[in-house]
């Protein structure tokens, strides 16, 4: 008889092997132009339990394009291993040929050459499809969202997350945890989580004020599923309070609180759970930490960092699942659980690629219509592209390249500073940017474009800040956002630094100059957490530029000189 | 639509304590003032680690007030200290033999990212210490 640990090891090498042969397959096959949903779909139903995770979807109701990171740097324990590996790295770890349609979903590489053989991906309508496919083998399948749903375009500003609320409402989520919903403002998430037909989940949502669990979000939620008792624990993202604005949501407290964690998973077990799933807004890393310090976790679902994975990977006995964002893919995660434990397990991630699956036409009708009040302003085109914009990566992006200079051009600065978020979607050389395009991007509830004076010095400290948040060598000091995009100036950055030390040679590109830090320089930026910031809205800022170009062309820029990589 | 003058000077005044943030972190100016005020607490006895436990946030949503809890069975007393504040001194807690248990929670203020330290007297007259950083940052931007 075989361990459990040796099953788990079989069961996990079994999957890794139908990962990289179904991916070799779908390369050739779709070079017979013959890719087929039920090849993206097929999955022999595994155990007696299934979890579907989505998260990170940011709004995207429709199907878009989305490239992935070409720099996404790992420090301390973590460079090197994934996520933190992209192209050529990321396709050999996993072996995935170039070309092949798991290279355009999972790698950036010839980006737009692969969108127009590839096309669109997402789409909640075919996501609808996917759930419904896995529902046909597992009636009871459970569906969890990792958060970051209610926000990220026009549609879901213009309605408060109404629209979001609808759609995700009629593919019956089980369970759900939060981010950027906060951002509605507590009043607003109050009053849609109290008409939640599904668990709102967070062990770590906290009363700010007596630092107690708060009331309206529970720690887990059980259900009975394939004879077994299945926990869900969420974890909502831990550093909303200095990562967002914080006077929007002044009642909640957060944190990662690995401690109550524990407890909630002694608590579980002890209540005679079978199987433990936190449904996560973390971030990978930290998920990873919070795996090797919190015992007893079979399953987490992670989301906030953005990434996608096509294997599990383990952490003691924790595996922890990542499934991308913007609704670009959708993980299935088969579980045999028997005499209180789980003996195995078997992942899938599906990438949604909008022309291969079929929308289910119930949710495009219900999408459309909470378009429709909004069609004449969603299509309006303010510009084409000339070149591929896109966001991700750890330091610069087109997009914001495009921002930093509209920030610039339209606030007269001579400096601009963008947010270092992972959402927004990618446009394709050729491709009209439309206004709901440029909402996807900038789209949040605190998007005032501030400018101000800032001495040389103070620019150096929000960039050290910024950076110590990111490339702290321990997780729990990180908060999974990208460096803030800097326009109008370059920089070197040494990631393995302590802060304080990482940011040099800051360089004014208008004159050549070095950066004087007792000078004082015009900042234009937005989503500042402060309360009172003042200015126009970033999407009329970024509209009003791009109507002034007419055609868009923004090369990839050299101005961050990374170190220690 | 440019800033005021007045929402510039607030601006500004903002930047400022932000500023002053990173250049006290880390406490070098005022570590030796909280290794005083542990060796006035233990009269110079050895500080020993485990069976002591601190729990503060790692990254603290609010500097002004940070929320923190310390423990540690059998203790008679234990104090808190947050190195890197101008004043390091916190709060110290005395437990009679009667108190249920020797726990105790607050909330302090925090001048820049530091170390937290709580020292216990345990039952034997011992000393032992847990400390955690706690970092105070003007936040930015998450995923």
């Amino acid at each position: 008889m075989i361990s459990r640990r040796d099953f788990l090891q079989v069961s996990m090498a079994a999957s890794a092997m139908l990962g990289t042969s179904g991916f070799g397959n779908w390369a050739r096959l779709a070079a017979q132009q013959a890719l087929t949903q039920d090849q993206l779909l097929e999955f022999e139903t595994f155990g007696n339990i299934s979890l579907i995770h989505v998260t990170d979807i940011h709004a995207q109701l429709k199907p878009i394009y989305f490239r992935e990171p070409s720099v996404n740097l790992g420090v301390g324990s973590n460079k090197g291993q994934v996520p933190h590996i992209t192209g050529a790295d990321f396709r050999k770890a996993y072996g995935i040929n170039d070309g092949s349609p798991s290279a355009y979903a999972l790698t950036y590489d010839d980006f737009s050459s692969l969108a127009q053989a590839y096309g669109r991906v997402g789409g909640l309508d075919r996501v609808s499809t996917v759930i419904n496919a896995i529902r046909a083998d597992r009636p009871d399948a459970l569906l969890l969202d990792g958060g970051d749903t209610w926000h990220g375009s026009y549609t879901c500003y213009q309605t408060e997350g109404q629209d979001m609320v609808n759609v995700m409402n009629a593919l019956k989520p089980d369970a759900m945890t939060f981010h950027w919903e906060f951002t509605l403002g507590s009043e607003r998430v109050n009053g849609i989580v109290e008409g939640l037909p599904f668990a709102a989940l967070g062990q770590n949502i906290f009363d700010a004020e007596w630092d107690e669990p708060a009331e309206l979000f529970k720690p887990y939620k059980f259900f009975e599923r394939g004879g077994a008792k299945v926990a869900v624990i969420g974890q909502a993202f831990p550093y909303m309070p200095i990562a967002n604005p914080r006077w929007m949501f002044p009642e909640y407290s957060f944190g990662i609180r690995d401690e109550n964690m524990q407890e909630m998973v002694d608590e579980v077990r002890g209540m005679g759970a079978d199987v433990v799933v936190v449904l996560s807004h973390n971030g990978f890393d930290v998920d990873k930490k919070m795996a090797s310090v919190v015992s007893g976790i079979d399953v987490i679902l992670s989301g906030h960092t953005h990434d996608a994975l096509p294997e599990p990977v383990l952490v003691g006995q924790t595996h922890i699942i990542a499934s991308g964002s913007n609704g670009k893919f959708v993980s299935r995660v088969d579980l045999d659980v028997r005499d209180g434990q789980m003996m195995g397990l078997k992942h899938k991630l599906i990438p949604i690629f909008s022309d291969v699956i079929a929308p289910d036409p119930m949710i495009t009708k219900l999408i459309d219509e909470q378009r429709a009040p909004f069609a004449d302003q969603l299509s309006e085109v303010i510009g084409q592209a000339d070149s591929l914009l896109y966001r991700r990566g750890n330091f610069n992006g087109t997009w914001d390249d495009l921002i930093c200079d509209a920030l610039i051009s339209e606030r007269e600065a001579d400096i601009a500073m963008s947010p270092g978020v992972r959402w927004g979607p990618s446009i394709v050389p050729g491709q009209d940017i439309t206004r709901e395009d440029i909402w996807n991007v900038t789209s949040m509830s605190y998007g005032e474009a501030y400018r101000t004076e800032m001495t040389g010095e103070f620019i150096k400290v929000i960039l050290e800040d910024v950076a110590d948040n990111i490339f702290n060598p321990d997780p729990y000091y990180q908060q999974g956002g990208d460096m803030v995009r800097i326009g109008g100036m370059g920089y070197r950055i040494d990631i393995n630094k302590p802060q304080g030390e990482r940011i040099s040679e800051m360089t004014l590109l208008s004159t050549g100059e070095a950066i004087d830090p007792a000078k004082t320089y015009n900042v234009a930026g937005w989503a500042s957490v402060n309360e009172g910031t003042e200015g126009p809205q970033i999407w009329d800022v970024v509209e009003n530029h791009i109507r002034k170009l007419g055609t868009v062309n923004v090369t990839p820029r050299d101005n961050v000189k990374v170190v220690g990589a | 639509m440019d800033f005021t003058r007045r929402e510039t000077l607030a601006l500004g005044a903002g930047a400022a304590l932000a500023a002053a943030l990173p250049l006290k972190a880390f406490a070098g100016s005022h570590g030796g003032l909280a290794d005083e005020a542990i060796a006035a607490f233990t009269g110079g006895a050895d500080v020993g680690e485990g069976g002591i436990e601190l729990t503060a946030p790692e990254i603290a949503e609010n500097g002004n007030t940070v929320p923190i809890e310390v423990s540690a069975p059998g203790a008679s007393a234990i104090m808190v200290l947050a190195a890197g504040n101008p004043t390091p001194g916190v709060a110290t807690f005395n437990f009679g033999p009667l108190a249920a248990s020797q726990a105790a929670s607050t909330r302090i203020r925090l001048a820049g990212t530091q170390d937290v330290v709580a020292v216990a007297k345990l039952a034997d007259g011992s000393f032992v210490k847990a400390s955690s950083t706690v970092k105070v940052t003007i936040g930015g931007c998450g995923g």
